[in-house]
């Protein structure tokens, strides 16, 4: 077989195990489903203005922003977590004895989870146009999908990469979430901040979960005229997934760190 | 290709490894011949581990010459790991798959696997095979191990301790798995700590004590030579004896000439009214040799 026939069908046997493991799959699919109805609920009746500069219904903002918290949560959080628990395992030990190349695993598992945000922002967005009447990206489709292959890659490599500063998998959690929730809370995904303080919007801005926010709401703005790419913004989370990629070639390990 | 066959599967030379202060291996020379049955014995800690490992080529040499099917195992990568089965001490497979599907899967990885339900076969697994990995007892799943290393049809198979944790049925029903692989042709490096486990399964032996290989051949070269015969008996120490052990109650003489011995115990026996309760003679076995040599005995 191929190296790359080798990759996909390590997808194939990811996902295989995914949905076997009910709590994951759950957590994966609930939390973002439950979010959305959620803040509908508390925030929906507000108008808020998106990135692009027009004002919307809160149901169309939070259509995009939890799309991105999606792709995020399959992605990142589970990428890392997942590696981290392989690793502690023994699971990723066994495979470097193994003649499948190393990149193919990750592949694998970053194949995986990318199928699997895919699959949730599809949800997310059919529960916006049905319970929200929020349009369908129909008209920014190529930045729908650029957005959504860019940030898959790049926050995938960056969990590839958080998994270096995991001791083991009980400290999987707290160090993945420890990363990724202030960075929710700052860059205007669950809650869009009204007047924050300054410097809180400028280091929101350093980080590729803004950038990543905003792509998004550009793509699902009903009055956005052109295709939906934020080159600026995709620039930003594409430079983190290159150093997120740098740094797991440099640190990541195979073996339980016990 | 016969040439190929005729070359030792596993060379050491000089292999050192160095962990910061400490010198895990202090330059062990290893040669196990195509098809054999090779035991690698020590006391924990001894540095079995790091020394089947540096053979595996999960880590790296200090200093020596290492060689696994003609390769260096630090730079065969895919060639050679294509060519060798792997069962670690500690390992993990994906637990939300049935034993068939990781058997399987791993299957894909090599060029020329066994089948599948023949690999599962093999080790005992056939009518847990659909059942998921964790629904299996801890030595169901050390075979599941063992089926994963072999389902690439290894030419050499390592297996670090690969019956610890086992009663004592499930340990000879490996030690009759591990015996077919034999007669299949495959070579197999062991580790164990049960001179049992060598004495019974290994062609040959060496055994590792501080990081040094301080005795190596068959298991019954290993056991001859010196005092040869063990007799123990629960009671007080003969007088011509000096050199019997007490500990417990139990006496033990060790000697190389048990007839001589026996006679003069019993005769002293006989006379001073000892019972030489629970008498046993027994030959020198592996576990007293590895007991002297690794200073763990007396």
């Amino acid at each position: 077989m191929t190296s790359v026939a080798l990759a996909a069908r390590q997808v194939f046997y990811e996902q295989r195990s995914f949905w076997r493991n009910p709590p994951a799959a759950v957590f994966t699919f609930v939390f973002p489903i439950l979010f959305l109805f959620l803040f509908n609920l508390v925030f929906g009746a507000r108008r808020v203005t998106l990135a692009t500069g027009h004002e919307v219904p809160g149901s169309v903002f939070y259509v995009p922003a939890i799309a991105a918290f999606s792709l995020i949560t399959a992605c990142f959080t589970n990428v890392a977590m997942g590696i981290a628990i392989a690793r502690d395992r023994g699971i990723l030990k066994r495979m470097r004895g193994t003649p499948l190349p190393g990149w193919a695993y990750l592949t694998g598992r970053i194949g995986s989870a990318t199928a699997i945000a895919l699959l949730l922002v599809a949800i997310v967005a059919a529960v916006g146009k049905l319970v929200y009447d929020t349009p369908l990206p129909t008209n920014t489709l190529p930045g729908l999908v650029t957005t959504l292959v860019v940030g898959a890659a790049s926050f995938a490599a960056l969990g590839v990469a958080v998994t270096a500063a995991i001791r083991d998998a009980d400290a999987a959690p707290a160090v993945v979430n420890a990363v990724i929730l202030p960075l929710v809370f700052i860059s205007d995904v669950l809650i869009p901040l009204e007047d924050p303080p300054r410097w809180i919007v400028a280091v929101g801005y350093v980080f590729p979960v803004r950038h990543l926010s905003e792509a998004m709401q550009t793509v699902f703005d009903p009055l956005q005229a052109g295709a939906g790419l934020e080159w600026g913004h995709l620039g930003v989370v594409a430079a983190w997934g290159l150093a997120g990629a740098a740094a797991a070639l440099r640190f990541f390990a195979w073996e339980p760190r016990r | 290709m016969l040439a190929a066959m005729s070359e030792p599967a596993v060379v050491a030379r000089g292999l050192r490894k160095r962990y910061g202060e400490v010198e895990a291996l202090r330059g062990i020379d290893l040669t196990v011949a195509r098809g054999e049955i090779f035991a690698l014995l020590g006391p924990n800690g001894a540095g079995k581990t790091t020394a089947v490992e540096i053979l595996e080529g999960h880590r790296t040499r200090s200093s020596g010459d290492v060689s696994v099917l003609g390769m260096d195992p630090e730079r065969g990568g895919t060639r050679l790991r294509e060519r060798i089965g792997i069962v670690l001490q500690e390992t993990g497979v994906d637990p939300y798959l049935t034993a068939r599907e990781a058997v399987s899967m791993f299957r894909g990885y090599y060029p020329r696997p066994r089948e599948t339900d023949e690999v599962l076969e093999a080790v005992g697994l056939a009518d847990r095979a659909d059942e998921r990995i964790t629904r299996l007892s801890g030595g169901q799943r050390r075979r599941l191990d063992v089926a994963l290393a072999l389902v690439g049809d290894p030419e050499v198979l390592f297996l670090d301790e690969p019956t610890t944790g086992f009663d004592p049925s499930a340990r000879r029903g490996a030690w009759r798995m591990i015996r077919s692989l034999r007669s299949g042709g495959t070579t197999i490096f062991l580790t164990t700590h049960y001179m049992e486990e060598a004495q019974e399964l290994a062609d040959r032996a060496a055994i590792l004590a501080g990081g040094r290989i301080v005795a190596e051949g068959k298991p019954e070269e290993l056991t001859r030579g010196g005092d040869t015969t063990r007799i123990r008996y629960r009671g007080s120490p003969p007088p011509f004896a000096p050199q019997a052990s007490v500990s417990g109650g139990m006496v033990e003489i060790s000697t190389s000439d048990a007839v001589r011995d026996l006679h003069r115990l019993t005769a002293w026996a006989l006379e001073a009214g000892e019972a030489l309760d629970g008498l046993e003679v027994r030959p020198r076995s592996l576990e007293d040799v590895y007991l002297q040599l690794t200073g763990e005995g007396a």
